[in-house]
């Protein structure tokens, strides 16, 4: 699948998604050491975000969630990529940071629309595009 | 979109012509205002940073990589809360595995030229910023009071832009920062609201606790308030930012910006409209309980940190009763706020801690177990501190949080409760 998309991060990537039905905070959400969404809140709490595509709609909450992304991204336990339908600066910036101080690639992409997106499915996300690989 | 034109001073940072932290930063930044889409960068006129509360190591090494490249904040620049209570160590109970890491972070940004203001609320500073000042804000809470009580221009700025912001006094011009990126896009309207609800102070951070569930990434825009304190904004902006990403809001007749409605919409039409009714309202407020009732083992006050007079209203409260032996009941403060207080005394009489720089929410601080039940006033503290620190969470306002620690049991005298 290749929908209208822009690159708020460049990079390749390719995992199963995890699609999130309500965004999330990545602080106070995601526990940076297991990967795994910590708010009880959410309905899928308990999932992993470690090495998945994260499909939202959009981040939410505290600006330590680009702290805790970033850590995440230190630790291993962050997404292979994010896909979003609104554009979302603080996951960037938790990204951008991992990049400067550790190399680790996160690549970010906006869609016009993340209903097409099925948690489990394996993707493929480039610089260039959001293609599925099934 | 049109490329991002760099001024010659940015162009200047960005190819490394002043120190490694400016390009550092500026490499940040233009990454962030490229995504953002924006045209340029802006001259900013003060910053407020986050990334100084530990979240792991990747925050500390970049701060002590800017460190390292010489960084110093070019505006005034205030510093967020920390994990620690530096003003008063013995708080700091518990997890203290991070104790070491969390101070040299602190030292850091020290180091970096931010002020030691140590507080979630910088907007209770007397250099608070001015209507229409440009600024980069970090903190969910004080982004949107910066932008929806004060009138000044900041987005919703994470850990990390923050301080490439205020290292190079420059932000991407998008959004927020302009006219446009400002108007409501959602219209929630409160209708035949009981006096009961209205006359609650629990009203505003139940309403932003469920205008931020149903904003998504628009401006909400409040119809039907007839009067609000600025800590009543604050309480009703922090609950919107941690249920959601509101980092603006108005409310009709009382936010700067918004004398009208029409005015608060910038002339957009087609906005969508929802109207709240009291039962849509006791739902939200219900939501913010994860428990009904139980044994009580404390309560948590002041998130975000207390004003002044918030201070004052909570000493009052108490008058000449003390909190119950069997219980904790605390306070969270900036210390500047607390220097300027005068109900330190009385409040520390009464049996209340209270907590400086830092968050009851964020670690151990006060003595509560996994699973014990913890009363509070704060939308924000309900929302967070059950993943944080593992509390279950009873709701309630400000007089029935003080009348429960008092009691050691939870004790509702609001009307609201009592009606519905």
């Amino acid at each position: 699948m290749t929908t209208d998309q822009r690159v708020l991060l460049a990079g390749i990537a390719e995992g199963e998604a995890l699609v999130l039905e309500e965004p999330i905070s990545f602080w106070g959400g995601v526990d940076s050491a297991s990967g795994h969404i910590i708010d009880q809140r959410h309905p899928q709490a308990g999932s992993s975000v470690a090495g998945r595509v994260l499909v939202m709609s959009h981040g939410k909450g505290s600006s330590s969630a680009s702290s805790v992304l970033a850590e995440c991204l230190r630790l291993g336990t962050g997404p292979a990529a994010i896909v979003l339908d609104h554009g979302d600066q603080i996951l960037l910036a938790g990204a951008l940071v991992a990049g400067e101080l550790y190399d680790r690639s996160c690549p970010i992409v906006v869609v016009a629309s993340i209903a097409g997106f099925e948690s489990g499915r394996r993707y493929r996300v480039d610089a260039d595009g959001v293609r599925a690989v099934v | 979109m049109a490329p991002l034109a760099l001024s010659d001073s940015d162009q200047a940072m960005l190819s490394g012509e002043g120190t490694g932290a400016e390009q550092i930063a500026m490499r940040i930044l233009v990454s962030v205002a490229e995504a953002l889409g924006a045209a340029e960068l802006l001259d900013i006129s003060g910053a407020h940073i986050d990334s100084c509360l530990f979240h792991g190591m990747a925050g500390l090494e970049f701060a002590e990589r800017l460190v390292d490249e010489r960084g110093q904040v070019a505006v005034p620049t205030t510093l967020n809360v920390t994990s620690l209570d530096l003003l008063h160590p013995e708080l700091n109970r518990g997890d203290t595995d991070h104790a070491p890491e969390a101070a040299r972070l602190v030292a850091a940004y020290e180091a970096l030229g931010g002020r030691a203001t140590w507080t979630c609320a910088p907007y209770q500073l007397e250099d608070r910023p001015a209507f229409g000042a440009q600024v980069a804000w970090g903190e969910s809470n004080a982004i949107v009071f910066a932008n929806s009580v004060l009138g000044a221009r900041t987005e919703r700025y994470g850990d990390f832009t923050d301080v490439c912001a205020a290292i190079t006094g420059r932000a991407p011009a998008v959004g927020l920062h302009l006219d446009a990126g400002r108007r409501g896009g959602i219209i929630f309207e409160l209708v035949d609201v009981p006096a009961s609800v209205a006359e609650s102070d629990a009203l505003f951070p139940v309403l932003g606790h469920l205008i931020g569930y149903e904003a998504g990434q628009r401006i909400p825009v409040i119809v039907g308030l007839e009067a609000a304190t600025e800590d009543q904004l604050k309480a009703l902006g922090a609950g919107a930012a941690s249920s959601g990403a509101v980092a603006m809001f108005h409310a009709v007749g009382i936010t700067p910006e918004a004398p009208t409605l029409e005015e608060a919409l910038g002339g957009r039409v087609d906005v969508a409209r929802m109207t709240i009714t009291a039962e849509d309202l006791t739902r939200a407020r219900d939501d913010l309980s994860t428990v009904a009732t139980g044994p009580l083992g404390a309560v948590a006050l002041g998130t975000p940190h207390a004003s002044v007079a918030e201070l004052d209203r909570i000493a009052g409260l108490f008058g000449s009763q003390r909190v119950a032996p069997t219980i904790e009941c605390s306070v969270n403060t900036g210390r500047d706020v607390l220097a300027a207080s005068s109900a330190g005394d009385a409040l520390l009489g009464a049996g209340v801690e209270i907590v400086t720089d830092t968050c009851t929410y964020l670690k151990p601080i006060m003595s509560v177990e996994q699973g014990q039940v913890v009363m509070t006033d704060s939308a924000k503290w309900a929302y967070y501190a059950p993943a944080n620190i593992g509390a279950q969470v009873v709701f309630g306002s400000t007089e029935d949080c003080v009348a429960s620690a008092i009691a050691g049991e939870i004790t509702r005298f609001d009307r609201w409760w009592h009606d519905n």
